[in-house]
């Protein structure tokens, strides 16, 4: 948060590092609101995720990625079933366009050098600010026949939520995309039963997005008041 | 147990409710007798139990839906949802570290791993997996090595006791009760302790820490063979559980199955070994297997657990007592807590040395502790997954940064979560009895497949 930036940013703009825009910022110490009094409001932030890695991602990850792509390629699937491969904390995530993500997951499981037979669940983010990739699914898959761990990220439009579910490869993949689809509102097509899990069936809303409050109520302390958690001020 | 759907109206018994398939009958109480002539009259009539989600053996609230025939269960789904608390939401308006004290929450019965698996993935994210000192992964392992057995103990003891071997539960309480003392005496807390930290833990062991846990270990291997001596061997412990909630290795594989329930089915499959984390790969213990898929050979092998444990709590007192002295948290500054807890004259709090330190010598060190306690510290933009292996299972941690001093995401990967979904593939075609010793097997906290 220390990076120098220029005088007189222009709107939008900042160090860009290629990665993943996922929204920008203005000023520091959480101050949004009222005029600038730390001097600090021209700034503006991008604040991105890793980007995509080149070849050599190093360790098994090239293994990985060469198999999945040989395979790939002899089911007759394009190229661009891969978007992206990101190598973050030596953990490699593999960016899917959903219209290829059962295909591509048939084959980590299916294909012998690759073998990830094991899926621990989806988990769904939310990045309002991502223009047309607002909803991401991120899918952990781990082998234990040679022992690797790789993620499945897909993403949707907020206006198109819509991502392939993984049922047929993946039974486990059940309880988690409900979940994933009461807490975000991806609809996972394709799945036999996808109804609301943890909030009641009749709820409102998909509480974990970033549009969905969370609520609370001020509680005065000592003749203070104590904004609600979701009222305090962030320092992100 | 009552059948579903409907009003509760005594005069809608029978009667074709709207909407309905068939007749309804509605059952709170009332003449069991005159309930059966009734079905008697179409003997074809599905009868759908929900046992739960008040039952005393579904594990906290677990409600599952039930299609008898007979006595067979002809179809099970489970109903889920009844403790949720929004705990992954909540840590998104929270500070990193605070975010310990919700996840342990989670799943009651193994606060420690939710801790420890949370901090691992923000200590990845942060990119210090490396500076975290010895002692603390020690201390750690120690900890959750110990939060093995008592959860292991609740599983054997309220599993026991819902299939009437109530000395189970009296025998497996009183020892878990000398495992939540050693915690309270560590931490300050029987439960929820919020001990492990991102960079460390939050303090030292107490002195005499090391002579508790010898004698508690001592105490274990007495009454642990308890244990075996009452069922290993029980014909009516072994009739209850053998062959009842089988589930095979490709089941299990289909299912994401982890943890005992997997290596029941034969499987040395166990992330301390595969993967190790906190330094498991310099302790000497094995992973035990059954090769009977069901019931029993998921007992047997948390029996076997519990004693695993137990060496590698032997070898953890060794490096507590080479390693007496050291840190417990990482030494930087930017995102260590600054303050080891100390008793003072007015019970446990910031340390005196450390209030002495930040209000009269350094201005600087006050400004970080005002910094720390208030913001927090930034972890970088990305995501990451870290893994614990738990008595359920793998439990796994998905925490994505935005670059600030709060979450942007926490999932946690729940092993209960995942493990329920099992119940349908356990308990179909057995009988309505055998629903609770499978379920029981598969050591369900609501707590964490809620969350």
């Amino acid at each position: 948060m220390t990076e120098n930036v220029p005088a007189l940013p222009e709107p939008g703009a900042g160090p860009e590092s290629g990665g993943e825009l996922i929204a920008t910022r203005k000023g520091m110490f959480g101050a949004r609101n009222g005029g600038d009094t730390s001097g600090y409001g021209g700034l503006v932030r991008r604040i991105e995720l890793p980007g995509a890695t080149e070849r050599p991602l190093g360790g098994y990850f090239d293994i990985v990625a060469d198999e999945l792509e040989g395979a790939l390629e002899e089911k007759g699937l394009p190229l661009e079933a891969i978007s992206a491969y990101v190598v973050y904390r030596g953990q490699l995530t593999i960016h899917v366009p959903r219209e290829h993500l059962v295909a591509v997951a048939r084959t980590l499981r299916d294909d012998p050098a690759l073998r990830f037979e094991m899926c621990l669940g989806v988990t769904g983010i939310h990045f309002p600010e991502e223009a047309g990739r607002e909803l991401h699914s991120v899918t952990p898959l781990l082998s234990i026949t040679h022992n690797r761990r790789i993620r499945l990220e897909t993403t949707a439009p907020d206006i198109d939520p819509h991502i392939p579910s993984l049922f047929d490869v993946y039974p486990t993949v059940d309880w988690h995309e409900r979940e994933s689809y009461d807490m975000f509102g991806i609809i996972y097509d394709g799945h036999p039963g996808l109804t609301r899990i943890l909030m009641p069936d009749d709820w409102l809303g998909h509480p974990q997005r970033k549009d969905y409050p969370l609520g609370g109520i001020p509680v005065e302390f000592k003749g203070a008041q104590i904004p609600a958690p979701d009222q305090r001020r962030a320092y992100s | 147990m009552t059948v579903i759907d409907g009003s509760a109206r005594p005069e809608a018994d029978g009667e074709s409710v709207p909407g309905a398939e068939g007749r309804i009958f509605n059952v709170a109480g009332g003449d069991w007798d005159e309930i059966l002539s009734g079905l008697q009259e179409s003997p074809e009539e599905r009868i759908v139990v929900n046992m739960g989600p008040q039952h005393p053996s579904t594990h906290g609230v677990l409600r599952v839906i039930l299609e008898i025939d007979g006595e067979t269960v002809t179809e099970a789904r489970c109903g889920i949802g009844y403790l949720h608390t929004g705990i992954e939401k909540n840590t998104e308006f929270r500070s990193w570290v605070q975010g310990t004290t919700f996840v342990t929450r989670m799943d009651y019965l193994t606060p420690l791993f939710n801790e420890t698996a949370y901090c691992l993935a923000v200590e990845k994210a942060l990119d210090i997996e490396d500076q975290i000192p010895e002692r603390a992964s020690v201390i750690r392992v120690l900890m959750m090595e110990l939060n093995r057995i008592s959860s292991h103990l609740v599983c054997l003891a309220t599993g026991g006791m819902e299939m009437g071997a109530l000395t189970m539960m009296t025998a497996g309480f009183r020892e878990r009760e000398e495992t939540l003392d050693l915690f309270e005496f560590i931490t300050g807390l029987r439960m929820n302790h919020a001990y492990v930290r991102p960079g460390g833990v939050a303090q030292d062991l107490p002195p005499g820490a090391v002579d508790k846990i010898g004698s508690y270990i001592k105490l274990m291997r007495k009454r642990f063979p308890d244990y075996a001596k009452l069922c290993n061997e029980n014909p009516i412990f072994r009739g209850r559980t053998e062959g009842v909630g089988y589930l095979d290795l490709a089941g299990c594989m289909a299912l994401g199955i982890t943890g005992p329930t997997l290596r029941s089915a034969g499987l040395p499959h166990d992330l301390r070994k595969s993967e190790p984390y906190c330094g498991y790969e310099t302790y000497e213990f094995d992973v035990p297997t059954w090769d009977t898929a069901d019931s029993y050979g998921r007992y047997r092998v948390r029996l076997a657990e519990m004693y695993e444990s137990l060496r590698i709590v032997e070898q953890c007192l060794d490096r507590i007592q080479r390693t007496q002295g050291q840190p417990v948290m990482v030494s930087d500054r930017k995102i260590a807590w600054p303050a080891q807890l100390a008793l003072g004259g007015d019970g446990m709090g910031n340390s005196l040395d450390h209030i002495r330190h930040i209000m009269g010598d350094s201005m600087e060190a006050l400004i970080h502790h005002f910094k720390l306690v208030t913001e927090g510290f930034h972890v970088p933009p990305g995501q990451v997954y870290a893994a614990v292996e738990s008595p359920k299972g793998e439990l796994g941690v998905h925490v994505v940064s935005d670059g600030g001093t709060r979450p942007y995401r926490v999932h946690f990967r729940d092993p209960s979560f995942t493990n329920l979904q099992a119940t349908a593939a356990m308990c179909e075609g057995g009988q309505l009895a055998d629903v609770i010793v499978a379920i029981a097997s598969i050591d369900p906290v609501m707590g964490g497949v809620d969350r």
